[in-house]
């Protein structure tokens, strides 16, 4: 009997621990075993100004996707970045891929600004649109030390 | 003088020693582990002993910590006006630091002194040695189930500590203070990334790890001490040595592993 019931309570602390790292892991941590299933579509920025692979893509200011890698293109001199939208968010072909900042001082993130165009982006394809990050250290330091006559 | 340097010397000899045995024990662990007979039953009894029994300890401090951190959480950032980053601030803290720590070092009080105890008081009554003379390896039957019931346990553990925690967090947050439940919750899911839970988890694995195998050594390799002839009082001795030492080493492998992994 005193056997039986160390395994019985040594049983149900493991499953109460895994089953917290699931919560912790999944719900929390957002793991997906499956990867959402979407398309992906690059962009060309001259400048993404420290925003990161991972970085949240909105529309209307909803979570349509995210930034699934970054690359330097040494030709051009300009970052290409690969974004990865769910499945069942239209991207027009000339949508406008915009990278905004949330506050003044916060995470970086692209805006989708949709297209009148009723072809859309598959797979693969380029955005060809594209605003690049706007620079506060920039605007003001021209502002600064602009000659204002 | 010479007298001094001479204690000095002395110090820093025997703390290599000690080091330099805690980590074989580690290797002698592992290879006694590799070999047949397997004894699931003795590492399923050191689970419950160090996890199953913990868990009601874990299930309280964790709900204070939530609490106070919401509590403080709330009044700091109140004076900023963005209490929609509770959840967030919250969910990071546990999850990276205080979880891991706070687990390890509630089973270092628990279980961590009880282990060194119970060993040292084996290896003055030798009863180690009897079981050398019925070639039991003591290392396998003794010492290798804790070691891999505390790399088990204390994961779990935390994982636990860190739910109940984010539920203290809630708790204050939400119905004491009227923080919108959704930005607690959703500031909380988007914040948190699989690499703070990898963090965590890494660092509650090696803290297992280190606490058990740091309290078996003391207790275990006690007749290799000063203490070793000092009977009842040598065996109170290594256990507040244990306590105090695998305290610390919890404290600065934290710092270490927060330093390498981020």
């Amino acid at each position: 009997m005193q056997k039986l019931n160390i395994e019985l309570l040594t049983g149900i602390f493991v499953m109460i621990g895994i089953a917290a790292f699931t919560y912790i892991a999944v719900s929390i941590g957002g793991v997906r075993f499956t990867e959402q299933p979407g398309y992906t579509l690059t962009a060309r920025f001259t400048s993404i100004s420290g925003m990161q692979a991972g970085a949240i893509v909105e529309a209307a200011g909803v979570r349509v996707g995210t930034v699934s890698d970054i690359e330097f293109d040494p030709d051009s001199y300009e970052a290409i970045v690969s974004l990865r939208i769910n499945q069942g968010v239209p991207v027009q072909e000339d949508a406008i891929a915009a990278i905004r900042t949330q506050g003044i001082i916060g995470e970086k993130f692209i805006k989708i600004i949709p297209g009148g165009f009723e072809e859309l982006l598959t797979d693969g394809m380029e955005i060809y649109e594209t605003e690049s990050a706007v620079n506060l250290e920039e605007l003001v330091s021209k502002y600064m030390f602009s000659d204002k006559g | 003088m010479l007298k001094k340097l001479e204690n000095i010397g002395t110090y820093t000899l025997t703390g290599l020693e000690q080091t330099g045995r805690t980590f074989n024990l580690l290797l002698l662990v592992l290879w006694e582990l590799a070999r047949p007979p397997y004894r699931f039953y003795t590492i399923v009894r050191q689970i419950y002993f160090i996890g199953a029994r913990s868990l009601s300890l874990i299930v309280i401090s964790g709900v204070t910590i939530g609490m106070v951190l919401g509590l403080q959480f709330y009044s700091i950032l109140e004076r900023f006006g963005s209490v929609n980053l509770l959840g967030a601030g919250v969910a990071l803290s546990v999850i990276r630091e205080l979880g891991p720590v706070m687990t390890a070092l509630m089973v270092v009080g628990r279980a961590g002194s009880a282990i060194t105890a119970e060993l040292g008081i084996m290896r003055i009554t030798e009863q180690v040695d009897a079981l050398e003379c019925m070639a039991i390896s003591p290392n396998k039957y003794l010492v290798a189930p804790k070691v891999i019931a505390g790399l088990i346990s204390v994961p779990l553990l935390t994982a636990v500590f860190d739910s109940v925690a984010l539920f203290g967090g809630y708790f204050v947050g939400v119905v004491m203070f009227g923080v919108a439940e959704g930005s607690y919750m959703n500031g909380m899911i988007d914040a948190v990334e699989w690499e703070d839970v990898r963090l965590g988890l890494v660092k509650s694995v090696i803290f297992g790890v280190l606490i058990t195998l740091i309290c078996c050594a003391k207790g275990f390799y006690m007749h290799l001490t000063k203490a070793g002839s000092q009977g009842a009082e040598g065996v109170s001795f290594v256990t507040t040595d244990a306590v105090v030492l695998s305290s610390i080493a919890v404290l600065f492998s934290d710092f270490l592993i927060g330093a390498i992994f981020s």
